[in-house]
């Protein structure tokens, strides 16, 4: 009997031994948000393939990725405010916390010990412990009684978090590092940043955090490297006093669209990119395009800009030359494209169409298709490489 | 730029007012069932705008995200006619733009009346 025991667990480990798949990392993985079904595919981008897909992470409309600092977590912010972590070896929900009521996405701090989410319901952020997901601190967003949407949330060095304030036209930054008790973080407000900052980036020297400005034409820049920061207006009044087009959908700053000294920015109401010069923050430069740009993104090494736009211009995705500033490809991948992401290297970019229910995946140097990958309703593509970045 | 952004909306309202009377008017006949009715294939492109386009500030289950929910207890205090006219000529000094160059007046009549009782889901989707 015992024998026949020890045979039956000595089998067991054996065969366990046996099925379990060999070392891998996490580099050349990334997932795709399937954001009708509340799915995430877990993509392989050297075998450019769907290895598999983690389901039942609810209402996905609008929702974003950051990377755990080794590359083998995800945390899935969704519309419906849960926040997910997931293991994208193995494919499974670690944890999952409803965390606010209607979320818009969040960030993960320089030393990746904070999960932050920046909620609209209710408005304000949220910070959590990157391993178990406990919440840490709490900073609602409340200017003169009244809770504010919140916008642009980033990672910047020095274990701090800023974010912007859609309704109440104002910056925070949060500092993790500052006071004996990550509960308690020290908050510096910048009022007066302008009227509805829909979004925010982190320049990828950590150094500048830029809100675009919906309210008002022109943009609210943060000298983060100052010894006493300020906001400071740039750009003002770059729509040149003309009537602004129709924005369809809302500009997206986050991620870079930093190539070499120059910033391509999208023009709120115009269907133009704006060039500034990082070093003085003026406008050099403008580029005619097919429609309100929505994601304008750099390619790693800053020698193109890929530009995504609105509906109903939301088929085309166009390429600009960063050295002569012109468009010098556009490309029809397909109906609704909502999503781009350059492999870590930059050799190839994966565009999500939402209604042609595919990504497809160009080679950046001569504009070849090197495959589609067949996704319902694609939306968000983040690759882990984002795990190494500041204000990813 | 200001001062355009306000004639546009004082024409905007204007419109609207204009439209009233005939909306109403459309409304009675259609009292139980509506009086325009998109084709099929139309049908499956508004339901999918709505879910889809709208739903990127709106939420896929017009819950609210930058835009304010869609759903019928939110729009509790809302007239079709009001939502449709806020569909085609958006609200001035908010992020919602006037949808009147992609979808009809009859259409923005139609999606408004079928927010009201509950916005049908999009279709089985096709992989």
């Amino acid at each position: 009997m015992n024998a026949l025991r020890l045979l039956v667990i000595v089998t067991a480990l054996v065969l366990s031994g046996c099925a379990s798949s060999p070392p891998a990392g996490t580099g050349d993985l990334g997932v795709v948000i399937e954001r009708a079904n509340g799915t995430v595919a877990v993509i392989n981008t050297t075998d450019r393939r769907i290895v598999g897909e983690v389901a039942g992470l609810g209402d996905l409309s609008h929702a974003s990725v950051v990377f755990s600092r080794d590359g083998l977590f995800a945390y899935v912010f969704g519309r419906d405010g849960a926040l997910s972590k997931v293991n994208v070896l193995t494919r499974r929900i670690e944890i999952r916390t409803q965390q606010a009521g209607n979320s818009i996405g969040g960030a993960i701090s320089q030393d990746g010990r904070y999960v932050a989410a920046q909620n609209y319901v209710p408005g304000g952020v949220k910070i959590f412990d990157a391993r178990t997901l406990a919440l840490v601190a709490d900073v609602p967003a409340v200017v003169d009684g009244k809770p504010s949407r919140v916008v642009g949330l980033a990672d910047v060095p020095g274990g701090r978090f800023v974010f912007s304030l859609f309704d109440a036209g104002q910056i925070w930054l949060v500092d993790m590092q500052a006071g004996p008790d990550p509960a308690h973080p020290k908050v510096t407000r910048f009022p007066d940043a302008g009227k509805q900052p829909y979004d925010g980036l982190v320049t990828p020297n950590g150094r500048y955090y830029v809100a675009g400005l919906f309210g008002e034409d022109g943009l609210a820049l943060i000298d983060l490297w100052d010894e006493t920061p300020s906001v400071r207006k740039v750009l003002s009044g770059y729509g040149r006093g003309e009537a602004p087009l129709p924005v369809f959908k809302m500009p997206h700053l986050r991620g870079w669209a930093i190539a070499g000294r120059y910033a391509y920015l999208p023009a709120v109401g115009r269907h133009e990119v704006l060039v500034v010069d990082t070093e003085t923050w003026s406008e050099v430069d403008r580029i005619a395009v097919a429609g309100q740009p929505v994601f304008v993104i750099a390619r790693p090494d800053g020698r193109q800009v890929w530009v995504n736009f609105a509906v109903p211009d939301y088929d085309r995705v166009q390429v600009i030359d960063t050295v002569c500033h012109q468009v010098v490809r556009t490309l029809e991948p397909g109906a609704a494209v909502l999503h781009m992401e350059f492999t870590p290297r930059g050799e190839a970019v994966w565009i999500s169409s939402r209604d042609a229910h595919r990504v497809s995946v160009f080679d950046t140097e001569h504009f070849a298709t090197l495959g589609v990958l067949d996704l319902p309703s694609p939306s968000g593509v983040f690759f882990t490489a984002r795990a190494a970045r500041i204000g990813f | 730029m200001k001062l355009m952004h306000r004639l546009t909306a004082a024409i905007g309202a204007r419109r609207a007012w204009m439209c009233f009377p005939l909306l109403t008017l459309a409304a009675t006949a259609a009292m139980g069932g509506d009086a325009f009715a998109p084709s099929p294939q139309r049908e499956q492109k508004l339901v999918r705008m709505v879910r889809q386009d709208c739903g990127s500030c709106h939420g896929l289950q017009l819950t609210g995200g930058l835009g304010p929910a869609l759903t019928p207890a939110a729009l509790r205090a809302w007239s079709a006619d009001n939502l449709a006219a806020t569909i085609l000529h958006g609200r001035p000094g908010t992020p919602m733009p006037p949808w009147s160059t992609l979808v009809s007046a009859d259409e923005a009549e139609w999606i408004a009346r079928r927010l009201l009782e509950g916005f049908p889901q999009e279709g089985t989707v096709v992989r």
